[in-house]
């Protein structure tokens, strides 16, 4: 017995002092090509977030270098106040505040209801309800873009906050999707138990529910910041006035120069991008499984 | 234990059995009870009732005054008119309409595919075992939640001919840089390179599609022989179709509704070169208030994408394996 082991592990040995085979090397080759590769689109990912922060620490003239530099030398840290004062970069941010609150609290409202209903509560016409609410993210938003705005003039809405408020109170099939997800992971049992104990519904779930749900309500409410503070085309319909623009409208105004101050521009869209690059970087994980949940049940 | 309620009926109706029976039949007829299924399916409605009234008021009452609309003649200022299919007739005749068209199904045909792939073949990078591959995965996220807007400026200084990153690097390898943005024939391609920094999401749903590809057919098809791109071809390929096939349908609804980044970047032009589906539309309603005109552009646009999403879906029967959930 014991020879036998030696022998194997003589064999062994005198396996690995041989050269190795071709296509050993080649297979080996192919790994660190493709390591290398890796980091080379890792880079390429990564040079547009590197070019916005440089410029936005270069002067003018050095902004507009032929051939550019990479690295701003000196570092102009003034282009930051200077940028944030050229638009009212304050005011615009609290503007979207102003949406982005009530905007979570209303889908967080509204999707944990419609969540738990499509989850805890077996009634017959229930799943089907829940494949239709699924069916219309599929629906270009263009389909209803026109009569919901005449709807909203009409309703003397137009040039307030209402529009890109008030829907959120109506829930969101993807949020609801999210929830639905979540609560289906708990057990039942726990529901049953409570009803014995003459919990209604809506007990079981502010007490049962809601307490186990936290991480879940915590990434809607993080997505939901995210969707407002990047919203384009709701602000662009149905804003008015400029002291009433978001974030995400004022920036443009960089734009509107003949020869724009890149520099000036490069440092606003920085600080703008800046809590949302925050907020994913502290709830990565929290993120990434919500975003693949839909592709494994899709 | 027993409860008070529970204790009341013994104590009243000392008679016994039979006696408490009847009693209880006689107070069905009097307050007759829902069954439990009609109450659960009362209280479920309760509970999705702000989505029941969202999707009535944002959705059903929209689409179907979108439809109405679009057999009208309607400014907002004065009441819709009633024109029959006019609309409908006129958008035939209307060249930016085609344009518009045009543009957006060669941005969706060129950009779908090749971020598809892309996000296939990055998926299976990332995928290995390698020092930093947390980093890499979050670096090629990280794009994704980004502002449209902030992506656009980002870009639009990027593209630059004269100052921008990407010329002054083809000029490091001898390459005259093409003017991106500035040149009809260029802008398309611009916006669909632009549109391949955003695929993380497809990139993340091919990595989790990667991890339910069982490890014992790539044992197997070691032993028979085969090599890195059989694997690949043969199996890793064939086990994540349903990824390529939510990627894809997810990929078209967005390209087809391609709107923000060029009503920023280019605002349609070059010579509406990048004048989409959506911007023509947006201009129609709300520049030019056209609003029949565009809910008929929005009604075709509909139907597009639902013929679309529906041969996609006929069509994957033939070549999407749904073995690999196990």
């Amino acid at each position: 017995m014991a020879r036998l082991q030696a022998a194997d592990l003589s064999g062994t040995l005198a396996r690995r002092r041989t050269a190795p085979s071709l296509a050993t090397v080649v297979s080996r080759a192919g790994n660190v090509a493709l390591t290398m590769l890796a980091y080379v689109v890792g880079a390429a990912f990564f040079v547009p977030f590197f070019w916005m922060v440089s410029t936005a620490l270069k002067s003018p003239d050095q902004t507009f270098l032929s051939p550019p530099r990479w690295l701003p030398w000196p570092v102009v840290w003034e282009n930051f106040p200077q940028a944030l004062g050229y638009i009212p970069f304050g005011l615009y941010t609290l503007n979207t505040l102003k949406i982005a609150i009530p905007s979570i609290f209303g889908t967080l409202i509204s999707c944990t209801l419609v969540g738990y209903g499509f989850s805890r509560i077996r009634a017959p016409g229930r799943d089907l309800l829940f494949s239709i609410c699924l069916a219309t993210m599929m629906v270009p938003w263009a389909v209803t873009m026109v009569p919901v705005f005449i709807m909203f003039k009409r309703l003397g809405w137009y040039g307030t906050y209402l529009p890109l408020i008030v829907p959120h109170f109506f829930g969101n099939a993807y949020y609801i999707f999210l929830f639905r997800q979540f609560f289906m992971t708990i057990p039942m049992e726990l529901s049953d138990a409570a009803t014995v104990d003459g919990c209604s519904q809506l007990g079981i779930l502010s007490r049962v529910i809601l307490p186990l749900a936290k991480p879940i309500i915590v990434t809607v409410a993080l997505f939901q910041f995210n969707a407002t503070w990047s919203d384009y085309l709701a602000p662009l319909i149905f804003i008015t006035r400029k002291e009433q623009y978001t974030l995400a409208l004022g920036l443009t105004y960089f734009l509107d120069f003949q020869r724009p101050m890149w520099n000036w521009a490069m440092a606003a869209t920085t600080v703008a991008v800046l809590p949302v690059l925050v907020i994913f970087l502290a709830a990565q994980r929290s993120f990434i499984e919500s975003i693949t949940i839909t592709g494994i049940k899709g | 234990m027993l409860t008070k309620g529970e204790r009341l009926p013994q104590a009243d109706l000392a008679g016994g059995y039979r006696h408490m029976s009847v009693g209880t039949v006689q107070q069905r007829h009097v307050r007759p009870r829902l069954s439990p299924t009609t109450r659960n399916l009362l209280t479920m409605l309760a509970f999705i009732s702000p989505w029941l009234i969202g999707f009535l008021w944002f959705f059903i009452y929209p689409t179907a005054s979108s439809l109405y609309y679009s057999f009208t003649d309607y400014n907002i200022l004065q009441p819709a008119k009633w024109i029959g299919v006019k609309n409908y007739t006129d958008l035939m005749h209307d060249k930016a309409f085609w344009n518009s068209l045009y543009n957006t199904t060669y941005y969706t045909m060129i950009s779908v595919p090749l971020n598809v792939t892309l996000a296939f073949l990055l998926g299976v990078t990332l995928n290995r075992d390698m020092p930093g591959r947390p980093i890499l995965r979050t670096l090629v996220y990280v794009p994704v939640v980004v502002p449209v807007t902030a992506t656009a400026m980002i870009w639009m200084w990027l593209f630059n001919s004269n100052w921008g990153m990407l010329n002054n690097m083809l000029a490091l390898v001898g390459i005259q840089g093409p003017p991106w943005l500035g040149s009809p024939v260029w802008a398309k391609p611009s916006l669909i390179l632009m549109q391949t920094w955003l695929i993380g999401g497809s990139i993340l749903i091919f990595l989790a599609a990667l991890q339910d590809v069982p490890r014992p057919l790539y044992e197997a098809a070691e032993v028979d022989g085969a090599g890195a791109w059989r694997k690949l071809w043969n199996i890793t390929l064939p086990m994540v179709t349903p990824a390529v096939l939510f990627s894809l349908l997810t990929g078209m609804i967005g390209a087809f509704q391609v709107f923000a980044s060029a009503w920023i970047m280019t605002n349609g032009g070059p010579v509406k070169s990048t004048e989409f589906y959506v911007l023509y539309l947006y201009n129609n309603g709300f520049r030019f208030f056209r609003m029949g005109y565009a809910s008929a552009m929005a009604w075709i646009l509909f139907i597009i994408v639902l013929i679309v999403s529906l041969l996609t879906f006929r069509s994957s029967a033939r070549w999407v394996y749904y073995g690999g959930q196990d």
